[in-house]
């Protein structure tokens, strides 16, 4: 039997026969060569379970760490089989290498495939984890709110360049993107709702429902989503990096809190600047609204007095006092996730996947319980 | 150089993480004014040693008294008086990448004192001077190499004048000249400034420039293994690992 895998390296095998199994290896080993003919070797070897492997290797004419390997396995293999594998006209200088990387050095090699872990115990290690990861969030939640009742008490203790800066980053940069999306959200909106009205006549209440659905869900949800992604990520990276180059442990043993120092501004800025984008954004929903019905043949004076008809002040505070608490959850989740970042760099990715995955899911929930409470207000 | 009554006293000092113990028992004391290094190879809880002796981490055990306050304990007014007594150079720098080097080091002088702004800058700039950064002052941190980042470091952990300077590594990832010079800035803060030195090192050659004393950490006693002047470990020490760190030569179980 001979297989011929290329021209660098080949494999000729002859037996088993009486407990003896003749292997012969020539050509190039290396890393690309040794390839293709591991499988076969290690696979005749661990199959013929003989007493003796003879290998050939004169005909080897070069051979690097990767060739030293397969004749370790092959070795190794043997010494499972109780056997044994005497190497033939192998070359000094290759023998010399294999003599080396045959010395134990250390635990190179002796690492045992890691003990299975027992569903139960993974369970109990996951509880283990929502209970811390719940007991920071509280203890963070505590911090935050000392450090902003401290911060209100003494506004002169506020970083307030940093918090313009961030409010000028999270607020004033995210207005384009924040415009168009609302812009597009109203304009889909209404051109559905006018295609389902259409079949009743009742095409003009197409500005009662994007009234209504703009400033009281779409305009402060729409906006908490993009400043999640956009804003809350950017907290969680900026913190996160911090925390990696040992600036957040700087800032501690300089007596800085990380809260008062970092999270105030951000939460501050956050707070502001989400309403303030959410009137755009209602603004903007509107306007969409309004160029479809414009477009259905309603004249605009029209569309704004069956607007003005149809919302209140209430809707408008409503949507607006959400986009407060959305803004809080934000900012307050991408600093704690930046906070909570381990070491290296790949910390810091998952800090910033952690921050906009459970800053939407708040976001969600908040706006759940924010239903619940304005329905029971104002029927 | 004269030494006088402990600054820091670790005592019983137990880490663990992760429920591992990684350092055992360990006591000793830094008396006011000398230049200590602790030493010891790769992952034998050098720099844990030190984010203990500064209250970063709470130890599983035993306490770590400075000047007489409970670095992990102190709490409110004690604690900020606590650290105002020490400054930290940490092994990155961690110098904040969104300020200038002048900000930097302004930093804690805008937060901790009433000082008007033009006296704060000139503080700083005086700072960062001393440790031979003049001129560099509206640098960002990301524009200076790894040794004058190093430089700025120790310049905004001196910018309150603390009477201890903890070092995380001073040398490491430097060539032999700017390390070399690291060192004579140090030894040159300790003489004119009394400053009291903490230092984490594993650098064999600015060891025996600087270090008044030094005690030697190892994973296998998960202690100490040494303590005394360098050169008296060097050439008096019976312990065979402390002879072979400082011949560099490798360990016997494991060869090179």
């Amino acid at each position: 039997m001979e297989s011929q895998f290329s021209n660098a390296a080949s494999l000729r095998s002859d037996g088993p026969r009486n407990g003896l199994l003749n292997l012969a290896i020539a050509g190039r080993l290396d890393a690309d060569s040794t390839g293709r003919i591991w499988r076969e070797s290690t696979r005749l070897v661990a199959a013929a379970r003989a007493a003796t492997v003879n290998l050939d290797a004169s005909a080897i004419d070069y051979c690097d760490g990767s060739g030293i390997a397969l004749l370790i396995q092959l070795r190794r293999l043997q010494q499972q089989n109780r056997g044994k594998l005497e190497i033939h006209g192998l070359r000094p200088e290759f023998q010399e290498l294999l003599d080396d990387w045959s010395q134990q050095r250390g635990e190179t090699g002796q690492s045992k495939p890691k003990a299975r872990v027992q569903l139960v115990e993974e369970m109990g290690r996951d509880a283990v984890q929502i209970w811390q990861d719940a007991h920071e969030l509280i203890s963070f939640v505590g911090e935050l709110g000392l450090a902003m009742v401290k911060a209100a008490r003494h506004p002169k203790t506020i970083r307030w360049r940093d918090t313009l800066l961030i409010a000028e980053e999270v607020g004033v940069n995210a207005l384009p993107i924040v415009a168009l999306l609302s812009f597009l959200v109203g304009v889909i909106m209404a051109f559905q709702a006018a295609v389902a009205l259409r079949q009743f006549g009742a095409e003009i209440f197409v500005a009662n429902m994007i009234g209504l659905s703009v400033l009281r869900e779409m305009g402060p949800l729409m906006t908490a989503i993009i400043l999640a992604g956009r804003s809350g990520s950017a907290f969680a990276a900026e913190i996160g990096t911090m925390k990696v180059r040992e600036e957040i442990d700087a800032l501690k043993t300089m007596g800085l809190e990380p809260v008062r120092f970092l999270v105030v501004p951000r939460v501050l800025a956050g707070v502001v600047m989400t309403p303030v984008l959410t009137v755009f954004a209602d603004l903007l929903g509107v306007m969409g609204g309004s160029v479809v019905m414009m477009s259905l043949g309603f004249p605009l004076i029209t569309f704004f007095n069956q607007l003005q008809s149809a919302v209140s002040y209430g809707s408008l505070v409503g949507g607006l006092v959400k986009a407060f608490a959305f803004g809080i959850l934000i900012a307050a989740i991408g600093c704690l996730r930046g906070l909570q970042t381990q070491t290296g760099a790949s910390a810091v990715g998952l800090s910033t996947t952690h921050a906009v995955v459970s800053g939407i899911i708040l976001i969600v929930i908040t706006d759940g319980i924010f239903s619940v409470i304005y329905y029971y207000l104002w029927v | 150089m004269a030494t006088g009554a402990a600054m820091i006293r670790v005592d019983g000092f137990t880490a663990a993480y992760n429920g591992r113990v990684i350092l055992d028992r360990l006591s000793f004391e830094v008396y006011r004014g000398e230049v200590f290094v602790i030493l010891g190879g790769s992952g034998c809880g050098k720099s844990t040693l030190l984010k203990h002796m500064i209250g970063l981490y709470a130890p599983a055990e035993g306490t770590i008294l400075m000047d007489g306050c409970n670095v992990t304990t102190a709490q409110g007014q004690e604690r900020q008086q606590l650290l105002r007594k020490f400054g930290v150079m940490y092994q990155s720098g961690a110098l904040f990448g969104s300020m200038t080097v002048l900000d930097n080091v302004c930093l804690p002088l805008q937060e901790f004192t009433n000082l008007p702004p033009d006296a704060i800058r000139l503080i700083a700039s005086m700072k960062l001077q001393r440790v031979g950064l003049g001129g560099c002052d509206d640098h960002m941190p990301a524009e200076l190499s790894g040794g004058m980042q190093k430089r700025a470091a120790i310049a905004r952990a001196m910018a309150l004048d603390p009477e201890v300077l903890f070092l995380d590594e001073p040398s490491a990832g430097l060539d032999p000249i700017t390390s070399a010079e690291l060192d004579d800035l140090i030894v040159s803060l300790a003489r004119s400034l009394k400053i009291t030195f903490v230092i984490v090192s594993h650098e064999l050659a600015s060891i025996f420039a600087i270090a008044d004393r030094v005690i030697m950490l190892d994973k296998s006693v998960k202690g100490i293994v040494a303590t005394g002047k360098p050169q008296e470990l060097r050439d008096r020490s019976e312990n065979p690992w402390v002879r072979q760190f400082f011949a560099r030569q490798p360990s016997p179980d494991n060869p090179a």
